[in-house]
């Protein structure tokens, strides 16, 4: 407020910056960046004790403004971000970056490489050790941009692999083992570090792929899924996943992938696939997880309208109830599931609409409450009386089914 | 020396020279024979200083600039001062007689001019250091390292934090200097005896004249003239001459970064006039602008109350006595009374005014003002009735809108100037890159700010918040009559208001604590809370020192009551 008892330099560019803060929230950039003119004299004064001192605020507030300010040019940004350079050589790197990121974005991919190169080549005494952090991110990012290179390249030959032009093949061709190159080297450094580097590690791995490294895309993938040091990350072990189905490797190891995925993310789109190769398994331990797997996944509310988890959870339950084996299976998981299932999947509402919008969804969903909560459920009784009004066969055979085994309801239910 | 004695004729103390160079009063025109002493002219115009015994001024050959010492500095800065003033209306006298008198006479007594040197103190310069021995010198320099260290902590005027660390490598050969002859003296000799001169100081200065002089202008006028840029503070040594090169030290001392405050101005000014053996001020009589009643006819203007107000404040000045000439005239030294600010005083007569017709307790106030309203539907009078409830909506409007600008002002105040400032040469290259590149940053920032880039000063104006009887919003109070609120009694009109609150029960002592009442907002009523809002927008100071004054007020208006009944309730009848 206006009652300043001293009205002196610091605290008049602290509201200085509050009323830029403001203006900023509120999308008002004119207002911003007239306000920070008056800021930018902060710079002739020495802040060093201050955590972030004028010359980073002025970075950070000139850059949100220059994206978004509706006057302002490519070349006044790039203008603005050459000086913020200057500003603070143990920020160097770090601007660098920034104003990579910000070409990325807007699609200038050269001028991105460029300052990418710039930024590599970049030695300040002892700067550049402390900045060493940075500076792996910079060859990163160019690593990065060469696997993008090469990727163009490989395609274009791919597309000459159609007609006939040797000579330009040729040169292309060298180009663009020379770009695996540079990427290889640089997309290896920074996977080692720990880190969160999916894109990084994707690209890595395709290049390996292409030229049939397969060993060391397998190692590379497990580092990153199990190494402890690495932060847990689903998409590792899926990744993981995926080049193991591409590479055919057996059901043992693909299942053995998404074990821990099942435990960090248990309602992953690849629990169905999980749970389709754990039912088919011959070891009963593992169709018993592969039931915990569904009916996990069919905890999420993003689940409840998918035909295909249903019918993987109707078929292995009908499977079981058929058997007549395991019903304590389907009575443990149903336990901690039964005061909460029957309002969430099973409401007379949702019998009513999952009827309407979706026939198969209703019929799976049926079947598995027909089974769980018996033949006079709200649900069960709804979906099987339209199924036989509509005379659709397959609900028929529903209603005969759940009915011969209404008892296995009450054995479960007690 | 000043000439003060009471002339002849008409006992005013008001003195002019005539051609001959004597003595005459400008009252009555009577002439003395007492004439001047012939005054070296050279002290204002020319920086040198002709009378320091230090031996002969060398210029320097290596083009760095002359030699100037610390009070030639000031003295430049005063002359500005004394001529924006004239600028604005303050007569000539000011600058050429009074404040130059008052210089003189400072620097006389504080041994910086004008006298023979006592010997054996001789003006020290920190030269570039050799491996010396010499323990004064390392003992010199680690004092004013601590001394950069400290303003360091205190933010004020950082210095590069790579000069600092390399002031301790003796070995390197730059030196803590300063561009004048004895900056470095003027800040680590313990000056308290002979009180220093500071910035801040040469306002008191000026106040100090302008007191004399009776001059039309408050000391919180003058503080938002000096904000306003009307008159040179900030950065005014811009104007010191190219010779005078201004680096190391002298930042500390010239340089400014916070605005100069009511309270150590005004007290600065009272050391500084029973430093100087002054005599007592000019009288101020009721007919002076300073006069409460005089200014509270302005600040109730400003305030958009009625005029009817006058004949209350008026009394109430008159009932404790505060028009008094003695109780208003300043006599330097006199540690006894309590000294005058006038502006406040007369703001928190008004508060007091208003708290005695309104009672200001968030509830009478409104339910007077809907009685003035009732009147004011029957009122065949012509003349509206004033109602308090109309007069806050309009007031507070404007006052909000005052105050958001007053608030955006400060946040955009430019407290850098083009002209550079470094504490060594070593850093020069580095601020000046600095400089340029603050310069490109607001440039290109300008471009996106939008069309509106007016970089002119309002003009000076001695009313920040003015009301015109000619606008038919009625939204000028001015002119409305306080009988809504009055009623007859014995043929006279008295407020319908019988009650009254006294802001605290009992004063603290202000040489103890600082302050007679502690003022938080949280423990008084919202209205006047409002109304100390109003004039602390108006004076620039913080309501406590308003309600300070209040407190002081009620007091003195209440003295008998409070003494009789010790009560600890604090609703009095009048």
């Amino acid at each position: 407020s206006s009652h300043e008892h001293k009205l002196n330099f610091k605290r008049s560019k602290e509201a200085c910056l509050s009323y830029i803060q403001d203006a900023m929230l509120q999308k008002q950039w004119k207002r911003a960046a007239e306000f920070l003119t008056f800021y930018v004299e902060s710079l002739e004064k020495d802040y060093s004790r201050e955590p972030i001192g004028p010359s980073e605020m002025i970075w950070r507030i000139g850059t949100e403004i220059l994206c978004h300010h509706s006057r302002s040019s490519t070349k006044e940004f790039n203008c603005f971000m050459e000086q913020m350079k200057t500003l603070g050589v143990k920020r160097y790197l770090k601007v660098c970056l920034e104003h990579v990121f910000h070409l990325l974005c807007n699609g200038q991919i050269d001028e991105a490489y460029q300052n990418l190169s710039l930024a590599e080549s970049w030695r300040f005494g002892e700067q550049t050790a402390l900045q060493d952090k940075e500076m792996k991110l910079i060859q990163a990012y160019r690593g990065l941009l060469d696997y993008y290179s090469w990727s163009k390249q490989k395609n274009i030959l791919l597309e000459h692999g159609k007609c006939l032009d040797g000579f330009a093949d040729l040169s292309v061709e060298q180009e663009m083992h020379s770009c695996f190159r540079k990427a290889a080297m640089n997309l290896k450094e920074i996977i080692k570090i720990p880190g969160v580097w999916d894109l990084f590690v994707k690209c890595y791995v395709d290049l390996l792929e292409f030229y049939g490294d397969h060993n060391e895309a397998c190692q590379v993938l497990n580092e990153y899924a199990y190494n402890s040091k690495f932060p847990a990350n689903p998409n590792a072990h899926v990744y993981l996943y995926q080049f193991l189905k591409r590479q055919g490797e057996s059901k043992k190891s693909l299942i053995s992938a998404l074990k821990i995925l099942h435990d960090i993310v248990p309602s992953h789109e690849l629990m169905i696939d999980f749970n389709t190769m754990l039912q088919k398994s011959k070891k009963r331990k593992k169709r018993r997880l592969g039931l915990e797997v569904i009916f996990a996944a069919l905890d999420y509310a993003g689940w409840k309208e998918n035909v295909k988890a249903w019918s993987c959870l109707a078929r292995q339950v009908k499977q079981i109830v058929i058997s007549g084996k395991h019903l304590d299976w389907i009575k443990q998981e149903w336990n901690s599931r039964k005061d909460w299932w029957p309002a969430f999947h099973f409401s007379r509402y949702l019998a009513k609409r999952n009827w309407q919008e979706n026939k198969s969804l209703s019929y799976e969903k049926a079947l598995v409450a027909g089974i769980l909560l018996g033949k006079d459920c709200k649900y069960f009784k709804y979906v099987s009386h339209q199924g036989c009004k509509a005379q659709v066969k397959r609900f028929r055979m529903l209603k005969k089914f759940v009915n011969r085994h209404n008892p296995v309801y009450l054995r479960i239910s007690g | 020396r000043d000439f003060n004695e009471r002339c002849a004729q008409c006992s005013e103390v008001n003195w002019g020279l005539t051609d001959g160079g004597r003595y005459y009063c400008r009252s009555c025109h009577n002439v003395t024979e007492r004439t001047r002493e012939v005054v070296n002219t050279d002290f204002m115009t020319n920086s040198r200083v002709q009378t320091i015994s230090k031996g002969s001024r060398k210029q320097e050959k290596t083009g760095i600039g002359c030699e100037w010492y610390v009070c030639e500095g000031f003295q430049l800065v005063l002359k500005k001062q004394a001529e924006a003033l004239e600028a604005l209306g303050v007569c000539p006298q000011m600058k050429d007689e009074v404040l130059y008198s008052f210089w003189r006479c400072y620097l006389q007594k504080s041994k910086q001019a004008y006298c023979n040197r006592p010997s054996g103190e001789t003006v020290k310069t920190l030269s570039v250091c050799e491996s010396s021995t010499d323990v004064d010198s390392e003992a010199g320099r680690s004092n004013l390292l601590h001394l950069l260290s400290l303003s360091e902590s205190e933010g004020e005027l950082q210095t590069d934090c790579s000069f600092a660390s390399s002031m301790s490598k003796v070995s390197e050969s730059t030196s803590v200097y300063s561009g004048s002859v004895d900056g470095s003296l003027y800040l680590m000799k313990n000056q308290k005896e002979k009180l220093r001169m500071t910035m801040p100081m040469t306002l008191s200065f000026c106040y100090m004249a302008l007191l004399w002089l009776r001059e039309p202008i408050t000391l919180s006028e003058l503080l938002r003239f000096v904000v306003e840029g009307h008159i040179p503070y900030l950065n005014v040594f811009q104007h010191f001459p190219e010779k005078m090169k201004l680096c190391g030290l002298d930042l500390k001392i010239f340089c400014v970064e916070s605005w100069p405050v009511y309270e150590e101005v005004y007290n600065k000014m009272l050391e500084l006039a029973a430093f100087l053996d002054l005599p007592r001020f000019p009288d101020i009589t009721d007919s002076c602008f300073l006069h409460p009643d005089m200014l509270c006819i302005k600040y109730l203007m400003e305030a958009n109350l009625p005029d009817e107000l006058h004949n209350w404040t008026c009394r109430v000045v008159k009932k404790i006595g505060i028009g008094e000439v003695d109780f208003l005239t300043l006599v330097p030294g006199n540690k006894s009374t309590r000294k005058v600010k006038y502006d406040i005083l007369a703001a928190a007569v008004i508060v007091v005014v208003l708290k005695l017709l309104f009672l200001l307790d968030d509830n009478y106030e409104w339910l007077l003002s809907d009685f003035a309203e009732e009147r004011n539907k029957n009122n065949k009078e012509g003349g509206l009735y004033f109602e308090f409830k109309k007069w806050y909506k309009v007031v507070k409007h404007s006052l909000d809108v005052e105050q958001k600008k007053l608030d955006e002002e400060r946040a955009k105040y430019l407290w850098r100037c083009e002209k550079p400032l470094f504490y060594s040469v070593k850093n020069k290259s580095k601020v000046l890159k600095r400089r340029q590149m603050v310069v490109n940053l607001q440039n290109q920032f300008g471009k996106l700010s939008g069309s509106e880039q007016c970089a002119e000063k309002p003009n000076p104006s001695s009313f920040q918040l003015s009301w015109s009887e000619e606008n038919t919003d009625g939204s000028c109070f001015h002119g409305h009559s306080l009988k809504g609120i009055l009623q007859e009694k014995c043929g006279l009109l008295t407020a319908m208001n019988p009650d009254y609150w006294l802001c605290t029960v009992k004063l603290c002592n202000e040489k103890l604590c600082g302050h007679l009442a502690h003022y938080r907002e949280v423990d008084f009523p919202q209205s006047y809370h409002f109304v100390l809002r109003l004039f602390s927008f108006l004076l620039r100071i913080q309501p406590s020192y308003i309600h300070d004054e209040v407190c002081m007020i009620e007091h003195k208006l209440f003295n008998k009551k409070l003494y009789k009944k010790l009560k600890y309730n604090t609703v009095l009848r009048k």
